[in-house]
């Protein structure tokens, strides 16, 4: 290739709002439930039904405007957007087209070469539809509508990313913010983060845009990078043979690595957007907003930040700590209870994030109370339990949240302390063992190691191994 | 000042709204739509400089309810209405996928 090019890429994200109920109706927002259970006339777009819009999600968009420095609209309305499809009921959807919510933002994130801004177009609040199900045995599609009217925040950047790098640092961003304010779950899988991309790429230099296209159906990181690259080189591949990129909304198929084009611009929607009759206008006045700034919790940089100057852990530690606000909170109210950061962040950084990688969980999937692992750390520092011992209780802590002390005792782990227990152990293992004791007293120090794994094994490794060691070592040079 | 709505405009408009109109239809659609334009500039004659736009005629705004469910399972009267059921789904011609 003897011309250098430049991918641009804007993105269109949608952030499912974790309200309890639907944006204009009083149906429950509960993922996973039986199909249609949570519809009523208003989400189902019956005739003369009215939506009457849920304050919740007015502030958790406000929330997320202001921690993206956004400036809030403050005289901001709906609008309708006019389609036909079987997963939009009232053949239109109530979003934000004239005065979005918030505009004018940006988020930094990190890149290779040094830290960057992409710049937020504007955020606008909507209703989602509802979700078809492709029966390829009948050729028929299955709709059901309990998603239908669930509230989104669709966030709109300014085309300024460049790699598929970036992409994911602004959406890591996204994600991290909106998780810390406890707006969304922004679970990729269940689609409570949708993002599509806007891709065009262009010689480097250039100062105008090339033609872009549009790609939907990306739900993983994963599928977000792979659907980058393909796209960047097939747009190449078109202008190194003199062809044109046509501007179309593109779909990724994950499996095939490939993506086809929907539609094109010769069918391109027209929308017909205007103001909708049946919602008022929200009046956002400089106390509303003084209030929702006040609620806005810590978020990541300056929990970073207070973690290294407050507890005396590794920077390394931290930031895969404060990753997720779940495992914050989690470490932090460990911390509250057993005074010990240090230890605290060693048992997240080790057998918690292995735990959790070998059993392919979330930060949102884990269940058990910082009581007790907070417990478990004072247990193990008085010396109750020893370290062998701690590392199987914590695996009981994580899977089943159990009370440590509880498990111990009905366990019978304690730590043996009793000198007599300990030396009648060993005595056996050496009685056992006279080869060993041999070559040991001939200079070979490794047998040593043979014969202080099977005492701590006799002694179902609750035994103190420096008592142990001590105890052999003593016997064997009787 | 009549304004004048072609052919190809009420073909497309059609075409939009789902619609499939014959001959007569589009005749009487064209007057109609041409009746509001030529509404719409009898009141673009007046002066609203200085008047701001307005997307609601009531002096009403901030109308909210709480974050409160209200509705249980409302699955059986949503299905009543549909052309063709498949257990707790609307049941439609394939769309793509």
């Amino acid at each position: 290739m003897s011309k250098q090019y430049e991918t641009v890429i804007g993105l269109e994200v949608h952030i499912e709002l974790a309200t309890k109920t639907k944006i204009f109706c009083g149906c429950s927002t509960e993922f996973g439930s039986a199909p249609n259970t949570h519809t009523c006339p208003v989400c189902t777009g019956m005739p003369g039904s009215l939506p009457v819009l849920n304050k919740q999600v007015v502030e958790y968009a406000m929330a997320l405007g202001l921690a993206t420095n956004c400036k809030i609209t403050q005289v901001c309305k709906f609008d309708r957007k006019n389609y036909f499809y079987p997963d939009n009921p009232q053949n239109y959807q109530i979003s934000q087209l004239y005065l979005p919510i918030a505009r004018d933002g940006y988020v930094e994130i990190d890149t290779q070469t040094g830290k960057k801004k992409v710049r937020i177009h504007e955020m606008h609040m909507e209703e989602d539809a509802g979700k078809l199900v492709h029966d390829e045995w009948d050729d028929t599609s299955l709709v059901d509508y309990n998603r239908s009217g669930v509230p989104l925040v669709e966030i709109v950047s300014e085309p300024d990313m460049r790699s598929a790098d970036e992409v994911i640092a602004y959406l890591e961003k996204l994600r991290m913010t909106a998780q810390y304010l406890g707006v969304s779950d922004c679970k990729l899988q269940e689609g409570s983060m949708r993002a599509d991309v806007n891709l065009s790429v262009r010689e480097v230099g250039s100062e105008t845009f090339g033609t872009r296209t549009e790609m939907k159906n990306l739900n993983s990181f994963k599928a977000i990078a792979h659907a980058i690259e393909g796209e960047r080189q097939r747009q190449i591949e078109l202008l190194e043979e003199g062809k044109e990129v046509i501007q179309e909304t593109r779909r990724w198929d994950d499996n095939k690595e490939h993506s086809y084009a929907m539609r094109s611009k010769e069918d391109a929607q027209d929308y017909r957007y205007f103001p909708e009759p049946d919602l008022v206008p929200i009046v956002i006045s400089d106390e509303w907003i003084a209030k929702i700034k006040a609620r806005q919790p810590e978020l990541r940089p300056e929990k970073l930040e207070r973690y290294k100057k407050e507890f005396d852990i590794p920077e390394y530690d931290a930031e895969l700590i404060t990753e997720s606000k779940k495992v914050a909170d989690l470490f932090e109210a460990t911390v509250e209870l057993c005074g010990k950061p240090k230890k605290a962040a060693n048992w997240i950084m080790g057998d918690m994030f292995r735990l959790m990688k070998e059993k392919g969980m979330e930060p949102e999937d884990l269940k058990f109370s910082p009581e007790h692992l907070a417990k478990l750390i004072d247990m193990t520092d008085e010396g109750t339990i020893s370290a062998a011992v701690a590392r199987k209780v914590f695996e009981q802590i994580f899977t089943d949240d159990v009370d440590p002390e509880k498990y111990v005792e009905e366990n019978g782990l304690k730590t043996v302390n009793d000198e007599g227990a300990i030396k009648e152990a060993v005595e056996k293992v050496l009685a056992d063992n006279p080869q060993a004791v041999a070559d040991y007293k001939g200079g070979k120090q490794k047998a040593f190691g043979a014969l202080m794994g099977q005492s701590m094994r006799a002694l179902k490794g609750k035994a103190d191994p420096a008592a142990v060691t001590k105890m052999i070592k003593e016997m064997l040079e009787q | 000042m009549a304004n004048k709505i072609s052919d190809e405009t009420i073909e497309y408009v059609g075409i939009l709204a789902k619609l499939e109109l014959s001959d007569t239809e589009k005749e009487d659609a064209k007057a109609d739509m041409e009746k509001m334009l030529d509404y719409i500039d009898t009141l673009n004659e007046l002066d609203t400089s200085g008047i701001e736009p307005m997307s609601h005629v009531f002096p009403v705004n901030n109308v909210f309810r709480e974050d409160v469910v209200t509705n249980g399972d409302g699955r059986e009267e949503t299905l009543a209405n549909a052309p063709q059921r498949k257990e707790d789904t609307f049941e439609v011609p394939r769309t793509i996928g």
